[in-house]
């Protein structure tokens, strides 16, 4: 995930190379490996073995379980979910990016805008439920002053509650995700640039098709599949904001665990577990391949 | 086509004004430059070379005043029709291009075909020295290959003119000559008339056909490096190009007297009184021998360095202190604390009257 962030400049500096270092920088990295052993390898085993048991040993019958319909169509749900808001919000907050790199580096716009999505990005749970509910809820105040002006946009229905409106919700931290892990980026990107494609003969179409276009895209794609996993794994907000069924992924593996009708099933959760692990697993070594190819000037 | 020098085109800027939010930063400069002539603006922080360099360019637009290239009006072409070579301070290569694809992306836009970009890019990155570094990343170059690779970028799409904002500052003491001389071999080469932006007077004294200096959004004085150097026209030129002393004096008619000595004025208009004479080190002679108890010119010798063939020997007078120019051969004796007597050669000098020293950039 640490693609995300890579500044399109990564290139300007020369990395420090030598054969000796190796030795400190892997000392160094203890911590840090100790900390994702715990908090991350030893997780997904526990969830990968467990979704072989079942209270009377090994089984496969938890992934066979998988092809419930209810279950299929919470995996189709939350890929659909997190592709459209990792798309939607990759490409409005990269246009945002784009307004607040252009500003003034010491303007109003880029401080209120920085900070406003250091704390945005982190809004979830009961809160961005509340928050959606107060505003585009069908008694919220944006709802209602847009009804009285003939923009009743549930006149088919209230969706709020539905796939879309999830969709809707999670680009409230999605875009300012994208803000927070492509600014760097665009912020890299220099000047002098544009002027030597204008001096070259080159128009405005020149310099996103061969120059700033090719720059970003790896910082692009990073920070996309970042927001796609970012989506995919969010529970609090639709868990706040839909209180029954299990419309994505991670509700089923909730009501899996602690189903009120009775059924606990930890085995059946751990197996839906796995698929997620599987999804985001898949993502990323498409972006790695991805990434060695439109990237090769990084290296 | 490289491989014929071309003949390059005039390029006139005609009093052209440029302000920002309370800075003037262009006050109305003119300067005409012959075909293939390589000029070399310079001045210090802030006088508007840059600004001047981007009216030509067309990456920003004057408020007043004409850009006149081969004869043609562009003041209101835009950057990307004006068939302009830019050479920037640092980091202008693109990274994700090779040295090769950065010198072929010129020609990419103006749809010359693969084979002959290729062909092209090759013999340009040779004219530069880079043949063997074609393959090579930005971040896989040195500073000065960089550099060379953005030269070769800037002449691959033949130019009419090739601009050069300060593309050596960044760069080492010994990089920096050498690659100065290299960009003047390329730029005879191939004929393109140049403008050359510097705040390094040495840099513009031995890369230039001519050099203006400029102060505060004008020129103060276009000409030879060898006139600007020994017949600067203002004290501004006097002080900022190669070493001043500033001597206290009185002017009386057609001279100034320092220290018991009379010397001619370069502009003999001046009304008497009190006023500063620009003398440079090598009109200031040093002898050891011979009465050196006391005078106007007698004083102790604080420092002396060597420079090579000549060297630069510092006298304190008592009141000031003074720099003297002489061949080393003259200058061996002259350790610290000698005592010496100076004297000041009878050449025409300019005069000073406000304290205001130039700042050197
Ligand atoms: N974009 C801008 N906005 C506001 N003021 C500017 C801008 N560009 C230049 N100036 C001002 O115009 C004046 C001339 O600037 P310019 O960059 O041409 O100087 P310079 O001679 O190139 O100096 P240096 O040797 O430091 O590069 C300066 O006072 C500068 O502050
Ligand atoms: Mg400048």
């Amino acid at each position: 995930m640490t693609a995300a962030g890579n500044p399109a400049v990564a290139g300007v500096g020369r990395p420090i190379t030598g054969g000796r270092r190796l030795s400190l920088t892997w000392v160094g990295a203890v911590p840090f490996l100790g900390y994702v052993s715990v908090f991350l390898f030893l997780p997904t085993i526990i969830i990968a073995a467990g979704a072989f048991l079942s209270d009377s040993g090994p089984t496969l019958s938890n992934f066979g379980n998988l092809s419930r319909s209810y279950i299929v169509s919470a995996t189709i749900n939350s890929l659909i979910l997190s592709g459209i808001t990792a798309v939607l919000g990759a490409a409005l907050g990269a246009v945002l990016s784009y307004a607040i790199a252009t500003g003034n580096p010491n303007g109003v716009l880029r401080r209120a805008a920085v900070s406003a999505s250091g704390v945005l990005a982190q809004f979830g749970g009961v809160t961005l439920a509340f928050a959606a509910l107060a505003s585009i809820g069908p008694a919220g105040i944006v709802y209602l002053w847009m009804a009285q002006n003939n923009l009743d946009f549930y006149s088919s229905g209230t969706w709020l509650y539905d796939l879309r409106g999830l969709e809707v919700v999670y680009l409230y931290f999605q875009i300012p995700l994208m803000v927070l892990v492509f600014l760097p980026a665009v912020d890299g990107i220099r000047p002098q640039w544009r002027e030597a494609t204008e001096s070259l003969g080159g128009n405005t179409w020149h310099y996103w098709r061969y120059v700033a276009g090719p720059l970003l895209a790896p910082a692009f794609l990073g920070a996309t599949l970042l927001l796609f996993a970012n989506s995919l794994s969010a529970y609090a907000t639709a868990a706040a904001l839909i209180n029954q069924g299990g419309i994505i992924l991670p509700l089923q593996i909730s009501n899996a665990i602690t189903s009120e009708v009775g059924l606990h099933e930890p085995g059946f959760a751990k197996a839906q577990a796995v698929v997620l692990i599987a999804i985001v697993g898949i993502v990323t070594a498409l972006y790695a391949v991805l990434q060695r190819r439109t990237g090769r000037w990084l290296q | 086509m490289m491989s014929t020098s071309r003949s390059g085109v005039e390029v006139r800027l005609e009093d052209l004004r440029r302000r920002y939010a309370g800075v003037t930063a262009l006050d109305g400069l003119s300067l005409t430059m012959a075909p293939g002539e390589l000029v070399a603006l310079l001045g210090p922080s802030g006088c508007g070379k840059t600004t001047a360099l981007r009216l030509v360019a067309g990456l920003e637009e004057a408020n007043g005043g004409r850009v006149v290239i081969g004869g043609e009006d562009v003041t209101n072409v835009p950057a990307n029709k004006r068939e302009i070579g830019m050479v920037f301070q640092a980091y202008s290569l693109f990274p994700h291009m090779t040295a090769m694809q950065n010198v072929a992306f010129g020609m990419q836009l103006h749809e010359v075909g693969t084979e002959e970009r290729r062909k092209r890019a090759g013999e340009m990155l040779e004219l530069v020295g880079l043949s063997a570094h074609a393959n090579k990343y930005a971040h896989q170059l040195s500073g000065g290959q960089q550099q060379r690779v953005a030269l070769a970028r800037a002449l691959a799409i033949e130019p009419k003119v090739l601009l050069l904002d300060e593309p050596l500052s960044a760069l080492d003491a010994k990089v920096r000559s050498r690659l100065r001389d290299e960009i003047r071999r390329v730029q005879l080469e191939v004929g393109t008339t140049t403008l050359f932006v510097t705040h390094d007077q040495e840099e513009a004294l031995a890369i230039a056909d001519r050099v203006g200096v400029m102060n505060a959004g004008r020129l103060e004085q276009l000409g030879p490096p060898t006139t600007i150097y020994s017949r600067p026209a203002t004290p501004f030129v006097a002080e900022f190009v190669g070493l001043t002393n500033r001597l206290p004096g009185v002017v009386k008619g057609r001279e100034v007297e320092v220290r018991g000595t009379r010397l001619p004025l370069v502009k003999p208009d001046s009304t008497d009184g009190p006023a500063i004479a620009l003398v440079r080190p090598e009109a200031v002679s040093v002898a050891a021998d011979g009465d050196v108890s006391s005078g106007p010119l007698i004083g102790t010798v604080i420092a002396t360095v060597f420079l090579g063939a000549t060297s630069r020997v510092t006298v304190d007078l008592g009141d000031i202190t003074v720099l003297a120019q002489l061949p080393t051969s003259d200058a061996v004796a002259l350790t610290a604390g000698t005592r010496v007597r100076l004297s000041l050669r009878t050449d025409p000098v300019l005069i000073a009257r406000d304290e205001k020293a130039p700042t050197e950039a």
